[in-house]
């Protein structure tokens, strides 16, 4: 009696986990099918490289000798010196970028003159690739570090501006009204009301500014500067070491998917909407 | 303790070119007098509402509240708007406790205080729950405790109820009145149901459109609580009803009032 008690107890404790389990491994099924077929066509891709005489020279390409380069490279500790001036780079970028742009944002979000007056500048500005300002940052700032980061302001500026001011701009108006009603002050409304509305609509247009921001940081880092994942590329390509360049193309691939992840884990968080 | 307060020859226009909304508004409300003002749609009665709470300012003469100009909002002459308008990222009590933290109170202090209110308004077992999973009746049950949290002297209503079930609306009906009586709060509503008035009001101000003026007036001296079968009640609805086409200006008006669905609900509750 005593036994078989304990058994359907320890049975229904375990088939919760048991079904977590399978529902998350079927979660991954497509995911899986589809890093597969990826898989597939590189391998295919390096297939007919390595059989083709006048191409044979990049065979380090293919899968097999890059991911064991990647496999040294993360044993030899190698590769986290340029993820983490990668890192630092692109988070003091986003820091500057949500720093400017969602101020700017609030302010062409509230106040109809100040978007009639900006949008077009705006607009045009946001066109210019950020790899463009790169003479001009070279010349402003004394420093390479400077000037990348630079150019990862002018990357997410835009996208958290945009995002932010439509944000503002779609408040209910009578949240103003009776916050207004109640006595708020100009700050108390933005702290307690304009920034909790808009929070959603922010870290989405944080989410597209890492993005782009991590599309810009490699190109950027080819020039100047001695360290990096974008230095680590052309650093391999120059020691014809192909098999470590496209082990960092994985880095770079993982980690930019790493940071839309926490993105939008951050967009849940902040999301107040119910489902 | 509720605030008295004073119309003083309002006029207002939109535009300076336009004719004018709202013309001589003249009137006076006592300390705790429970006051409904009605008229059709457009006639300019919500309008002369948000002056009073200082949400508008109008363009000649002016509202006194307890002798004080009013120039702006404030917490102490609180409105109520016909959508709840609760913030989705507060949680019923956070919402409450909203005028409280505005004018500066600690948040637990704030909390305390609107604890009780929230029992008084019965969401005792609803205060740590996301607003958006409450039904339209118990959203504006929050809204009325997050007015009331700050003490005000006068309360506002702006349609209130007009958007919620009929049984929610009877009775929030009877229980916004005892509130205020209660407590001694000045309590002006603004309604086009002539039920919802003679439930709700010792006096009742009847508003002509075009421009907006306070044409009739009638006072109801019904026992509390009210009830719609009463003959008193009855009776009084009659009388309402009489005046309110009585005092229809205009020819369009009156026109209007037969050709065209009448705005006054006549409806029996």
């Amino acid at each position: 009696m005593n036994t078989s008690n304990t058994q359907t107890i320890t049975a229904a404790s375990v088939m919760p986990n048991m079904s977590q389990l399978f529902g998350w491994l079927k979660s991954l099924q497509y995911p899986a099918v589809g890093i597969t077929g990826l898989l597939l066509l590189w391998w295919f891709g390096g297939f007919m490289i390595e059989n083709d005489p006048d191409l044979s020279a990049f065979a380090a390409f293919a899968p097999a000798p890059t991911f064991s380069a990647l496999v040294d490279l993360v044993a030899s500790g190698e590769v986290w010196q340029p993820i983490g001036s990668s890192l630092y780079r692109i988070l003091s970028g986003l820091v500057w970028g949500i720093g400017i742009g969602v101020p700017v944002g609030v302010t062409v979000g509230y106040f109809g003159l100040a978007l009639k007056v900006t949008n077009v500048p705006f607009q045009f500005l946001r066109m210019i690739s950020p790899l463009a300002w790169m003479p001009i940052a070279v010349l402003a700032f004394q420093s390479w570090d400077s000037a990348i980061i630079f150019l990862i302001v002018m990357a997410t500026v835009w996208p958290i501006i945009f995002s932010t001011a439509h944000g503002v701009r779609r408040i209910d108006p009578n949240w103003f009204k009776v916050a207004r009603n109640l006595g708020a002050s100009g700050f108390q409304m933005l702290r307690r009301i304009i920034l909790p509305a808009i929070m959603t609509d922010v870290m989405a247009g944080i989410r597209l500014a890492v993005g782009v921001a991590w599309v810009v940081l490699v190109p950027a880092e080819y020039l100047g500067v001695t360290s990096g994942l974008g230095y680590a590329i052309n650093d391999a390509r120059d020691t014809l070491s192909y098999d470590s360049l496209a082990a960092v193309v994985i880095v770079i691939g993982i980690i930019g998917y790493g940071l839309d992840t926490v993105c939008s884990v951050l967009i849940k968080r902040f999301n107040w909407h119910m489902e | 303790m509720g605030a008295s307060i004073s119309l003083d020859y309002i006029t207002h226009r939109f535009s300076a070119a336009a004719k004018p909304t709202l013309k001589d508004i003249e009137n006076r409300i006592e300390p705790g007098e429970l006051v409904a003002l009605i008229g059709r749609s457009g006639c300019g009665k919500s309008t002369l509402l948000h002056m009073m709470a200082g949400l508008l300012i109008p363009s000649d003469g002016c509202v006194r509240i307890n002798n004080h100009l009013v120039t702006k909002p404030s917490a102490k002459w609180n409105m109520m708007f016909q959508k709840a308008s609760l913030y989705p990222w507060m949680n019923v009590k956070e919402n409450a406790a909203l005028g409280l933290l505005f004018d500066g109170m600690p948040k637990a202090k704030a909390g305390e205080r609107v604890d009780t209110l929230l029992d008084m308004v019965g969401l005792h077992d609803k205060k740590e729950v996301n607003v958006q999973s409450l039904s339209g009746g118990q959203q504006q049950r929050v809204a009325l405790a997050r007015s009331l949290a700050t003490e005000p002297e006068v309360l506002l209503l702006d349609e209130p109820f007009s958007a919620l079930d009929a049984f929610t609306r009877t009775q929030l009906q009877e229980e916004v009145p005892n509130i205020c009586r209660e407590r001694g709060i000045t309590m002006v509503i603004v309604t086009h149901d002539i039920d919802e008035a003679i439930a709700m009001a010792d006096r009742v101000l009847i508003m002509s459109q075009n421009p907006g003026r306070i044409v009739g007036e009638l006072t109801v001296d019904l026992p509390w609580p009210r009830r719609h079968m009463d003959a008193g009640f009855q009776s009084m609805r009659d009388e309402l009803m009489q005046q309110f086409k009585g005092t229809d200006t205009g020819l369009a008006g009156r026109n209007g009032a037969d050709t065209e669905e009448s705005e006054v609900s006549e409806s029996a509750a």
